[in-house]
């Protein structure tokens, strides 16, 4: 799944944005609305983040109460049933929600600007500056990641979410910093960059503000990836019982009913909602990057429908 | 040539960087790492260990950190990574020497099934576009390429060795055998089912994906046309024309994405209670087993790149502009 993020879209999509006029927002959003990935991808995003805005309307109970009757399957007064020590499931899953989106989307983020700073920057200085940031770009992609955030979150002080989005963004960063550099190296000789470059326009300007825009789609795709990235790494470590253990997510949840044995005691509706939560917006921002990838490679679009029609019939 | 000794030197620099990492690792914790050891255990740990951890990180005595460093690296050049806390008085070396064949058949098994099955659905279902299978399988293998490795790996253990008792519910091998044995294989294999369809089943999609992208665009080349114009066979056409040069990039991501794999095996070896490195390692943080955690870090860093230069030999095998280069 990590593969998709390092096809770079063609270049001749690349200038082009200057050039074209602007259109309205709806017929711009068309080529997305009708692309079944992107919808599907957009429809689980956007329903999780329904959840986390929303979470203090969507349930009154607190998370951390143990005031029920432990293991009861899914009834009206606990919609996910309740755990081995009394918490109602709906509520822990509706707060973890938004926990580990917050994390996912914080460490994302972070790990984005990084892979921007250092890819973008990398690619258009060259030079010494390029080999360096390569060097260690490299270094930290060939490091594996999870054995040493785990070591990083056994070494360091654990408490609350920041070291977690640390670490996270420390190990995130590297992919999408060589696939920023390698657009970059592709777009570095077009002449609207080097008529800037003739302009008198400081390197940081030219980044930043000619090559940047025309990237935002690579971007996207990166922050995509990023977002999951930190989504799996963050319930990873959490499953693993590093991180505060208190704390309500995805991952806690995890961890809980794997220590309570709630595999066997049956209690499917405990361990099912945060994994298969993991599971779905892992599978949305995935289907969403894919999406970013067809729109601007029209290569990979999917056949036209009609196309498809003619073929089956002389198949037939 | 010059390209692999381009190589080899960033393999270098990378595994130096790996050693300098991990002898900052323990020294990064805030206060002294030996008191905060002390008191994690409460008297629990063994204080031969303690002196032995001492002595090998230098930090019974008070030298400088560059005395320390070089100290570091001649003891992992005699291949010292010294003694466990955990598991005392094995040493942390042979522990790992005990993890790492399982690792390297649960991950090498896999991975290679994975990629043989991804790489060729992903050139099928370029080569049909549109069909059923196009359809299909890309989606399919997305969605499972999202599942968490430990989610999948809980999912399989409660359907297939908890409700239904096909499988064990976890190790390497049963009670009656032990270790490596050629009578053991079947076994070992029975042992390893579970655990292996988990990493199969999430890391087929990516193959799958990237090697009909690939595909699709060597698909649309003017050779592949002129071979289509020639009359040659489809199968000849997708196999030897299409594929070969399509395979390329998949070789490159093969080494890149091994470190990602590994994440995955680790946690699924923790849900398996599979003895390879990642279960150690997880027991060594459980431990507070500083040596231990700090070996098998290494050991990783150097399993990865030890592939990655395996799969850079392949590359410069299949690319001959990498031979030029």
């Amino acid at each position: 799944m990590q593969i998709m993020a390092l096809d770079p879209p063609p270049r001749q999509d690349m200038g082009a944005g200057r050039t074209r006029k602007k259109k309205g927002l709806l017929t711009r959003a068309a080529p997305f609305l009708r692309n079944r990935k992107a919808v599907s991808g957009a429809v689980l995003l956007v329903f999780f983040l329904f959840i986390a805005v929303f979470a203090p309307l969507l349930t009154k109970i607190n998370p951390d109460s143990t005031a029920f009757m432990p293991l009861q399957p899914p009834s009206a007064a606990h919609p996910l049933g309740t755990t081995s020590m009394g918490q109602d499931v709906f509520s822990q899953f509706v707060w973890g929600t938004q926990s580990s989106l917050f994390v996912g989307v914080v460490a994302g983020v972070g790990a984005m600007v990084l892979s921007v700073l250092v890819g973008m920057l990398s690619g258009y200085i060259g030079g010494v500056v390029d080999e360096v940031l390569q060097l260690i770009t490299n270094i930290f992609l060939i490091i594996p990641g999870l054995p040493l955030v785990i070591v990083l979150a056994a070494v360091l002080p654990f408490g609350g979410n920041l070291p977690m989005i640390i670490v996270i963004v420390l190990t995130g960063w590297a992919w999408g910093a060589r696939v920023l550099r390698s657009q970059v190296l592709t777009m570095r000789e077009l002449p609207y960059v080097e008529s800037a470059k003739m302009g008198g326009e400081s390197a940081w300007n030219i980044v930043f503000r000619e090559l940047l825009p025309n990237m935002i789609s690579l971007i996207f795709a990166n922050l995509l990836f990023s977002i999951l990235y930190a989504v799996l790494t963050a319930a990873g470590l959490q499953f693993l019982g590093l991180g505060d253990l208190k704390a309500v997510n995805w991952g806690t949840m995890l961890y809980w009913s794997d220590t309570e044995g709630a595999l066997l005691s049956g209690a499917w509706w405990w361990f099912v909602p945060p994994g298969l939560s993991i599971a779905l917006l892992g599978a949305g921002l995935s289907l969403l990057n894919y999406a970013v990838d067809e729109l601007t490679n029209p290569k990979l679009r999917s056949l036209p429908l009609r196309l498809r029609a003619l073929r089956r019939r002389r198949a037939s | 040539m010059r390209y692999l000794l381009r190589r080899a030197a960033f393999y270098a620099v990378a595994l130096w960087a790996a050693v300098t990492l991990n002898f900052a690792l323990p020294r990064m914790m805030p206060g002294n790492p030996m008191q905060v050891l002390v008191a994690k255990f409460r008297g629990r740990i063994n204080p031969d260990a303690l002196y032995a951890y001492a002595k090998l990180f230098g930090l019974d005595r008070h030298v400088s950190l560059w005395a320390q460093y070089w100290q570091y690296i001649g003891q992992l050049l005699h291949g010292n990574l010294g003694v466990s806390l955990g598991l005392y008085p094995e040493t942390v070396s042979a522990a790992l020497m005990q993890a790492l064949p399982w690792t390297l058949f649960l991950l090498g098994l896999s991975t290679l099934i994975s990629f043989i099955l991804g790489t060729l659905l992903g050139m099928v279902s370029a080569w049909r576009r549109g069909s059923f299978l196009d359809a299909v399988a890309p989606t399919v293998f997305t969605l499972t390429g999202s599942f968490p490795y430990f989610w999948l790996a809980l999912l399989l253990l409660y359907f297939f060795a908890f409700q239904l008792p096909w499988f064990p519910l976890g190790h390497a091998y049963g009670s009656s055998t032990s270790g490596w044995s050629f009578a053991n294989l079947p076994d070992i294999l029975y042992h390893a089912v579970l655990p292996a369809l988990t990493i199969v089943v999430t890391s087929i999609g990516g193959w799958l994906l990237s090697m009909r992208n690939n595909m699709i665009n060597t698909l649309s080349e003017e050779y592949v046309k002129v071979a289509k114009a020639k009359g040659l066979s489809d199968r000849r056409i997708m196999m030897t024309y299409a594929a070969r040069n399509a395979i390329l990039p998949n070789v490159t991501s093969f080494a890149l994405s091994l470190g990602f794999i590994l994440s995955g095996a680790i946690l699924t070896e923790v849900v398996f209670s599979y003895p390879g490195l990642g279960y150690t390692l997880f027991q060594a943080v459980g431990n507070m087993d500083y040596p231990m955690m700090q070996g098998a870090l290494l050991l990783i860093a150097l399993a990865v790149l030890v592939a990655n230069f395996i799969a850079d030999l392949v590359y410069v095998k299949l690319d001959p502009r990498a031979r030029q280069g």
